[in-house]
């Protein structure tokens, strides 16, 4: 086990801002009991993915109020993450034979994380699969030890499944993004989002003219109405959907359509999908496909800003944080009814759901022909993320968590 | 100055969400599950949706209707299940018995869609209150007042919306507390009749506290 360090503290108190001093205080009351209470975070990756980015907000706001939390990495090799990767796959439904071979890796490295584990901590939180098998240390009756689960359980390989489920059934709870992700389970089983951290550079109130300024770095006409859907090049992210939709759409409105994703020159498969991409967007002067520098979160934030409409338009999602940061800036959004969107987009108040390249293309029409209905539903999804998928939420659901089994005791 | 004997406690509430092993693909399955899901949850997709979705003054009711106009398509019961009003009932069973009935009625009449599947599943779920106190309370009309103002809205909640079912539905933990402590009747019959479906949050405590300004200046 490593401890992770998080970077970039922003003070809990700059949060009132956004969310209120009543939601501050909130916080503070429901932490109270839970003062000096010592809390351990455990996932497989201190950098990139969505579970290292919240830990790297939610860690130092529990600390400013006073949990004593601490964030650690298993440690792994090469052979351990393939096998992960592997798993993760097949728990999304992907074909997989999985060898004997393949659960002793795991159970390996998961013992030997168990021996450097700090086990005594009054809460557990283990994220995810690749550290499931540390319950193995838990001692009965000394704490608490609960399982987040951030991927979609509803499809699982049956063989991976079946050996992960011992390891997760001896958990005091299990945590899901989404009923729709969970399994039928013996122990309790809650929902907690994700969340965004609206004053993290992807969700920060930006400068006008920077966004100006992106808008001409890439060539993308602030007069006409802007499509975007943020997004890496991945065949379940629907990019060339995406363009037969605005093509649809390009016959009733002169619009624009940009495709912004993350760089797919280290990725086999991300490369072969911007080749479809590109070959699908025809050299069309009004199709922008950006690969962005990983991520480049302030120009994310920019291209979301200034556009019209935001899309969503996956075959399969996790959740789909786009579409909260899409929210949270006010954008209304048509995104398909996948995943954990539709707990994001409620049908007709916080945004629109579609089911096809058609109904994606007629429901951006119908926005573009009724600005005032995409404004409407703008605001509200901005109010929905407001109380359900900020950091603060997030960070008051942990809370009402350890103080629920701690009651229960 | 009015001084109540027993101060009113002002406490805070989160909500967690239990997910149940229940789910509906029908209309025949939603009815299924309406007869046999448990309070909490009957609760959860009317009384705390409602809180949840405050910001929606326009059309939203509880999770059952949305789900029946956005996966099933079917405004005609979609409407009907929304035009039951949470203020009208006295017991979850009353609630849950007119769910039933609206639903079932429907499934009659129109037996070809009762079993046609929606395009999103309705899980059933459940709400699991961890309150706190917020270490504040008041025994006067002009403390209660201020401390209403600046609570959050999961406080402000917990007392208006979520408290009507520890009071078998019939008022809140304002209405009540300023009839019973402060006698102040007129007022509490007042704010326990403000439209929790046509208002936000805010927009209610505004106008419980513009009430209260006014019974301020009777005085």
């Amino acid at each position: 086990m490593t401890e992770a360090l998080t970077a970039n503290r922003i003070p809990l108190e700059n949060y009132a801002e956004v969310v209120g001093a009543g939601e501050i205080e909130e916080l503070r009351a429901l932490a109270k009991p839970l003062r000096g209470r010592s809390i351990e975070m455990i996932n497989s990756t201190a950098v990139g993915g969505g579970v290292a980015e919240i830990l790297n907000r939610l860690v130092p706001l529990a600390e400013e109020l006073d949990l004593r939390i601490r964030w650690e990495v298993m440690k792994g090799a090469e052979e351990f993450f393939d096998v992960t990767k592997s798993f993760h796959n097949a728990l999304h439904g992907e074909p997989y034979h999985p060898r004997p071979k393949d659960f002793e890796i795991f159970l390996s490295y998961n013992e030997r994380n168990r021996a450097s584990l700090r086990s005594d901590a009054e809460f557990v939180v283990i994220h995810d699969p690749q550290p499931a098998a540390l319950i193995d240390a838990r001692q009965p009756g000394l704490n608490h030890w609960v399982w987040r689960c951030h991927i979609d359980l509803s499809h699982p390989n049956r063989a991976v499944w079946d050996f992960l489920e011992r390891f997760v059934s001896r958990y005091d709870a299990a945590m899901f993004s989404s009923p729709e992700f969970s399994r039928q389970l013996s122990i309790p089983q809650y929902l907690f989002y994700p969340a965004i951290d609206p004053l993290s550079e992807k969700n920060c109130p930006v400068d006008p003219e920077f966004t100006q300024q992106v808008l001409e770095r890439y060539q993308i006409d602030s007069q006409r109405p802007i499509l975007t859907q943020i997004s890496r090049f991945d065949r379940l992210k629907d990019p060339v959907g995406v363009i037969r939709a605005y093509r649809i759409v390009k016959r009733y409105f002169d619009c624009q359509l940009v495709l912004a994703g993350g760089s797919a020159s280290d990725d086999p498969e991300g490369a072969l999908v911007l080749k479809d991409v590109l070959r699908a967007a025809d050299k069309d002067p009004d199709i922008k496909i950006l690969e962005l520098p990983a991520w480049a979160p302030l120009e994310v934030n920019a291209l979301q800003r200034a556009s019209t409409i935001v899309v969503q338009k996956s075959l399969r999602e996790g959740f789909g944080l786009t579409v909260s940061e899409a929210l949270w800036k006010k954008k209304p959004v048509v995104a398909s009814a996948v995943g954990g969107i539709p707990t994001q987009i409620i049908h007709k108040h916080t945004g629109l759901l579609a089911h096809s390249v058609e109904g994606t293309a007629y429901q951006i029409r119908f926005l573009l022909s009724h600005p005032e209905i995409a404004t409407k539903l703008g605001e509200n999804g901005h109010e929905h993320v407001k109380e359900n998928f900020l950091i603060t939420q997030k960070l008051k659901r942990y809370l009402a968590l350890f103080l629920l089994l701690d009651r229960r005791q | 100055l009015n001084v109540a004997e027993t101060p009113f406690d002002f406490v805070t509430a989160s909500y967690l969400t239990r997910i149940g092993n229940q789910s509906a693909g029908t209309l025949a399955e939603l009815l299924t599950g309406l007869e046999h899901s448990s309070d909490a949850s009957i609760f959860h997709h009317t009384f705390q949706t409602l809180g949840l979705h405050h910001f929606l003054t326009e059309g939203f009711s509880n999770d059952f209707a949305q789900w029946t106009l956005a996966s099933t398509n079917r405004s005609d019961l979609a409407e009907q299940l929304a035009a039951l009003d949470i203020r009208d009932y006295t017991s979850i069973a009353a609630l849950r018995s007119d769910l039933c009935r609206v639903v079932r009625d429907f499934c009659d009449a129109y037996p070809q869609f009762a079993s046609q599947s929606g395009l999103e599943r309705f899980y059933f779920c459940e709400s699991v209150e961890v309150a706190v106190s917020l270490g504040r309370s008041a025994r006067t009309l002009e403390g209660f007042r201020e401390a209403v103002a600046h609570l959050s809205h999961a406080a402000f909640y917990y007392h208006f919306i979520s408290s009507r079912l520890r009071l078998q539905l019939q008022t809140n933990d304002f209405s009540h507390w300023l009839s019973d402590s402060l006698g102040l009747h007129t007022l509490a019959d007042s704010v326990n009749r403000i439209d929790v479906y046509t208002n936000t949050l805010d927009s209610a405590r505004a106008k419980m506290l513009r009430l209260i300004d006014r019974e301020r200046r009777k005085a």
